[in-house]
């Protein structure tokens, strides 16, 4: 991580943290949205930006992880803090066993299958699939987290928990992108058959990225269950999929920093426009195509690492 | 019997339509290997734009009801395919040399800047057809009744579908557009001017989808801003089971599509109905990524 960057982040969380204490809670919770939307940005960048996997249906995983919370909360009766874990991994095991058939398809027939895929889900959700999803009304009544004895419930303390959250994923995410797999993925995005040829397994690595991403968003889910205590179908739809896609590739596709950036504008900044509400979106599509045309790596795009020779013949001088 | 003849039938006019609006997807993925996510929403401006023009022109009064159809039909075609043309200005042409995923953007912005101008338009709610246009009688068929408009509704997209059928297998620029979606940069060399073939898919393509709303309108009676998405993801569908590129493809996988979702429907559940098109959208590009007849979709890894 650049000195740069790291400065960024320092005074990012500075103000984040002293932001509840100025605001309304109004603004609070738009700030919540924004969180949640940047974790979820963040963990499809996993598989849009960082592997270069079109993945538009992403809505399937945050629901399946919102949904798995929201039965085990209400059903069972497990804290919403504890169900989380679950949340993810059904939400990974779900992402494993839908994307195995088809993560060998071109780019835009894997968008055009995801999207079928999310599609799927919604429809499924609607028709009260295995009796427990609650058809078209949703669930209701999902407790409110609690830790250490302190109960969850201003949008305040919501605050802390999911920009803690965020916190954590982006930490995490920094690790994994200079890690061997997170190379590795980068490799394979780049050029596929190269990356097959140095003895990447791109069809293992695909799937993992896939996993790890969908258990992120499904964990995202699980927090945003109890926020709301109300999830429902609509919350899932092909537009919320649209919209973190849109996040990733107008913040910076494969850019931590960027996808931070771009859920800010894309979530936040519609909010300061609620007076022209219903031309918000007219203005949104043409930013799109506008930013298409002009900046197409998106607002803060990724940069490529660089070694320094001295580096280079450190490294090869070294025992 | 009764049941399976009705379904038969609705599935084979709705179908029509699905293959109607393929055409559409898969002229341009033909030539530009570019997914128009705009393109369903070209169809919902064919059908507001018939359903203005019908009550504002008094179209039927003035020429009679054949002919009032037939001139409204003109009409819509015209104004839908120009917007194509402009679309493909302002979108997709500044972008011919980008990466792929920024025209995949560039396209859903435009679907999305073009729904958004509609609802500002008309507003929200769903805006009901003049239903004096057409008679509401049925045809007795093998001693059953079918709707006479399920029998318009198929007899036009036929007629349409043929056309097309000849202007491309037949005339000269149908015979460059066929060049450059087998390969372009050969078209190119062989004095095929690429940029004006692109013009008449964005042409004709748009003027069919317009056509097919203006169809929708007249068949249900009610139209919405948002429906160009589900009828745009079901002859995306219907293109891909065809085989994508490939025009007749485009025509069998519309129909076949329609069948499938008339019969599941009524045989299977209604609850599911949207869910079969992506079902077998999911199904083929798994088993059979060229689709029915038509090209390779799937990488070799």
């Amino acid at each position: 991580m650049s000195r740069n960057l790291a400065v960024a982040y320092g005074v990012a969380t500075v103000l984040l943290a002293a932001a509840p204490l100025v605001l309304d809670a109004y603004w609070v919770d738009v700030l919540n949205s924004v969180g949640l939307y940047a974790v979820l940005a963040l963990s499809l960048n996993l598989i849009l930006g960082d592997a270069g996997l079109f993945n538009m249906g992403h809505a399937a995983f945050y629901a399946v992880g919102a949904y798995t919370a929201a039965i085990l909360s209400t059903r069972l009766h497990v804290p919403i803090l504890w169900a989380l874990p679950v949340s993810g991994a059904a939400a990974a095991l779900f992402a494993a066993l839908v994307a195995r058939p088809v993560i060998h398809l071109r780019g835009d027939y894997l968008l055009i299958v995801t999207i079928g895929m999310g599609e799927i889900v919604r429809i499924a959700l609607v028709n009260d699939v295995l009796g427990l999803t609650g058809g078209a009304n949703g669930i209701f009544g999902i407790a409110r987290p609690s830790a250490f004895g302190f109960r969850i419930r201003r949008p305040q303390e919501f605050f802390y928990l999911i920009w803690a959250f965020v916190a954590a994923t982006v930490f995490l995410f920094h690790r994994i992108a200079q890690s061997r797999f997170g190379r590795a993925l980068n490799y394979l995005r780049e050029d596929a058959v190269a990356a097959e040829g140095s003895g990447v397994n791109t069809a293992r690595y695909k799937l993992i990225a896939f996993s790890l991403g969908a258990a992120w968003a499904g964990m995202a889910g699980g927090i945003y269950a109890a926020k709301m205590t109300i999830i429902s179908p609509e919350s899932f739809s092909f537009w919320e999929s649209v919209l973190l896609f849109l996040i990733v590739i107008l913040g910076g596709s494969g850019s931590i920093p960027g996808v931070i950036v771009g859920a800010f504008l894309v979530v936040g900044l519609p909010e300061l426009f609620r007076g022209f509400a219903s031309a918000r979106m007219l203005v949104f599509g043409l930013a799109m195509m506008v930013m298409m045309v002009f900046r197409t790596q998106g607002l803060l795009p990724l940069r490529q690492v660089r070694f320094k020779h001295s580096d280079l013949v450190k490294a090869e001088t070294a025992p | 019997m009764e049941q399976f003849l009705q379904q038969l039938t609705n599935g084979l006019a709705v179908g029509s339509i699905y293959a109607l609006i393929a055409l559409g997807y898969t002229m341009v993925y033909g030539v530009l290997k570019l997914i128009n996510f705009a393109h369903g929403d070209l169809f919902t401006y064919g059908a507001y734009l018939g359903m203005t023009l019908l009550t504002s022109l008094l179209l039927k009064d003035r020429l009679g009801m054949v002919a009032g159809v037939l001139v409204l039909a003109g009409m819509v075609m015209g104004l839908v395919g120009l917007l194509g043309v402009i679309l493909e200005r302002a979108a997709y042409r500044p972008l011919r040399e980008s990466p792929r995923l920024s025209a995949v953007v560039s396209a859903l912005g435009a679907s999305i800047f073009l729904q958004n101008a509609l609802m500002l338009v008309y507003g929200a709610r769903y805006q009901v057809y003049p239903e004096d246009i057409l008679p509401q009688t049925a045809v007795s068929l093998l001693g059953f009744e079918i709707p006479l408009m399920r029998i318009v509704v198929f007899l036009a997209s036929v007629v349409m579908m043929a056309a097309l059928y000849l202007f491309v297998q037949k005339t000269k620029i149908g015979t460059a557009i066929r060049a450059a979606a087998i390969d372009q940069g050969a078209a190119r060399l062989m004095g095929i001017d690429v940029d004006r073939v692109v013009l008449v898919v964005f042409l004709i393509g748009p003027a069919l989808g317009g056509a097919a709303g203006l169809l929708v309108g007249l068949y249900y009676g009610q139209v919405n801003f948002t429906m160009g998405w589900i009828y745009g993801m079901k002859a995306f569908t219907a293109a891909i089971l065809g085989g994508i590129g490939n025009i007749p493809g485009a025509m069998v996988g519309g129909l076949l599509l329609g069948v499938v979702e008339a019969l599941g429907a009524a045989y299977l559940s209604i609850a599911w109905k949207d869910a079969i098109a992506f079902c077998v959208l999911i199904l083929i590009l798994i088993v059979r990524p060229t689709g029915l007849l038509g090209e390779r979709v799937a990488e070799k890894v």
